[in-house]
């Protein structure tokens, strides 16, 4: 949806991760992007040249955060000192909607700082969904949900991964970061339809669509965002657009990073199918 | 299986140290089949049994972890050399697993755990130790806190029998044995060259740290690791500047640092108050004091550069 209570009502185009070997040319160049997103942990510090750099980006961009280590899924409670750190970032961005993954990572006060899956079940879809609120009531800010790619499935789950993600998103009433991306690559490992998935996310509660690229093993699909994204992958985002409308759009590439223009490039070829969704839109 | 269960023993398993080959064990140290933990939980598919695909978390859990803790700690690794740092770091993460949703604490208590573990550095402990407390000082100053500094109207009509000074909280104050600010600036200098230089000048500059290393020898450093204008420097101190910090630090008033620092002192008495004046007017200068209405912090739950 173009603009929508899961966004904060925004409108949005395509957006960059902003990555450290970018910040010069950012910076001096100040090249024309839509807007920016950071993750949220790289920030959520007490002073020094991030910060600094940060407040150098958001004198000029539109900023929105991305967290890697909320854990939703977990079974603990929310980390207090994380909250509040992320709430301290949160009213420096002024981040119109804060995303972070349906996953799990930690566990008595351990951390594997990993985006591990969640078992498909209803139990875990209620302790979820009751996190996401809890995090949502804190920060007082939209929040979104974004599904991971998966390389492994659990006996216990009740549920298709689709299904889990609808059912935290209703019972949590919050929005949807979806990964086009994440969906081909767990779609290749778990040998499902990534169009079912597509065709099943509530369209209305999508916030945000993230696009990546991965690698590829012999046996299974590696998640690495470090190349560009593939056609199977652009005609995946394609249907999306097409279920959801002109819909905020970041390309990720967090490793073998290349140069600035060429990661914006390969987002911008997202353009080809947001134009043709404002189009129908105006018919 | 409730998901609290569930994720203990998936949580327990992708910890477990990976073999030499860097591949899941079959066996966990403890005793427990790694097949039929993998068994237990996950389902396998047409390609990958469930003890593979468990291992995919197992290995990407080490290879994360030890990568982000060897970035943090290059001159560690330049002490101890590549094998035995490797070895150290999987033993200290075992022992150490992260507790922080940033893996920029990961390190955290390395320091204390060396000193309790001295095998790994063999007849190099302290140069380890010392290496080790710098780089983590250095985290410290990349993103700690910066408050208001004290300027020197701050000052008009205050006691100095009464004041106490605070250092901002990114100023780590350093007693080494060992002169490891100069051995890490070598190896960072290495590091940046590794990456624009041909193979045999690289080979030539690792020689000349590996050299540096085994060539370095003790001699007693007081060290203030701090920032300016966001880049982090190390800067020695004299015996009585470092003094006087450290008792500022601890809360003494100004007289009473002052004092205590210079009791014994080598520094001629008609000398003292021209070195003294100089020192503040340094420390002052790169801001190292708060202003004294600001409550200064410690923290330690940032995140990685």
């Amino acid at each position: 949806m173009p603009a929508n209570r899961f966004n904060g009502h925004t409108d949005y185009g395509i957006g960059i991760g902003l990555r450290s070997p970018h910040y010069h040319h950012i910076l001096t160049r100040k090249p024309v992007v839509d807007w920016f997103e950071i993750i949220s942990e790289n920030f959520m510090i007490d002073g020094g040249r991030p910060l600094r750099i940060l407040d150098q980006i958001l004198e000029q961009y539109k900023v929105v955060q991305h967290g890697v280590s909320m854990y939703f899924g977990s079974a603990e409670r929310p980390n207090r000192e994380h909250l509040r750190r992320l709430k301290t970032l949160v009213q420096r961005t002024k981040t119109p909607w804060l995303s972070d993954h349906l996953c799990w990572g930690s566990v008595d006060g351990r951390y594997t700082h990993d985006l591990l899956p969640m078992p498909y079940t209803f139990e875990a879809a209620r302790i979820t969904a009751q996190k996401v609120r809890e995090v949502r009531d804190f920060l007082e800010i939209p929040v979104a949900v974004e599904n991971v790619s998966s390389y492994a499935e659990f006996h216990v789950s009740e549920m298709t991964e689709w299904e889990f993600l609808n059912e935290v998103v209703e019972r949590a009433d919050c929005g949807i970061l979806l990964d086009v991306n994440n969906i081909y690559v767990s779609s290749q490992n778990h040998s499902f339809d990534p169009f079912t998935y597509i065709n099943s996310v509530p369209a209305e509660r999508v916030a945000q669509i993230h696009i990546a690229g991965h690698s590829k093993y012999r046996k299974y699909i590696l998640d690495t965002h470090d190349h560009p994204v593939i056609d199977p992958v652009w005609r995946l985002y394609a249907r999306a657009i097409e279920r959801v409308g002109h819909t905020a759009t970041l390309l990720e590439w967090d490793d073998s990073i290349p140069s600035f223009d060429e990661v914006h490039d390969e987002a911008l070829k997202a353009n080809r199918f947001l134009a043709s969704a404002s189009l129908a839109a105006a018919v | 299986m409730k998901l609290l269960s569930l994720q203990r023993r998936m949580a327990r398993a992708v910890m477990t140290p990976l073999t030499r080959a860097e591949r899941m064990r079959p066996v966990a140290p403890d005793g427990r089949s790694m097949r039929a933990a993998a068994s237990a939980i996950i389902k396998p598919n047409d390609r990958l049994t469930s003890f593979e695909r468990l291992e995919i978390y197992n290995r990407q859990y080490w290879f994360r972890v030890l990568s982000a803790f060897a970035e943090d700690f290059p001159g560690v690794r330049a002490v101890l050399g590549g094998r035995r740092f490797d070895a150290m770091a999987k033993a200290y993460l075992i022992d150490c697993p992260s507790q922080s949703f940033t893996l920029r604490n990961l390190g955290s208590r390395l320091v204390s755990w060396l000193q309790k573990h001295p095998s790994w550095a063999g007849s190099r402990q302290n140069l380890a130790v010392d290496m080790a407390r710098l780089e983590w000082a250095d985290i410290e100053a990349f993103d700690g806190l910066r408050e208001p500094s004290l300027k020197p109207e701050d000052l008009t009509g205050v006691n100095p029998a009464k004041l106490r000074l605070h250092l901002q909280p990114y100023v780590s104050l350093l007693a080494l044995r060992y002169p490891v600010d100069d051995l890490l600036l070598e190896v960072r200098k290495d590091s940046d060259d590794l990456d624009v230089a041909s193979n045999t000048f690289s080979e030539r500059h690792k020689r000349k740290r590996v050299a540096a290393v085994a060539q370095l020898k003790p001699s007693a450093i007081f060290l203030a690791v701090h920032r300016l204008d966001e880049d982090v420097y190390f800067r020695r101190l004299d015996r009585e500047e470092f003094a006087i910090l450290t008792a500022l630090h601890a809360g003494k008033t100004l007289n009473a640092a002052i004092e205590a620092a210079l009791r014994g002192s080598s520094i001629a008495l008609a000398d003292r108050a021209a070195h003294v004046e100089k020192w503040f007017h340094t420390w002052s200068a790169l801001g190292w004091f708060c202003r004294l209405d600001s409550a200064p912090k410690r923290n330690s739950t940032a995140s990685r550069r």
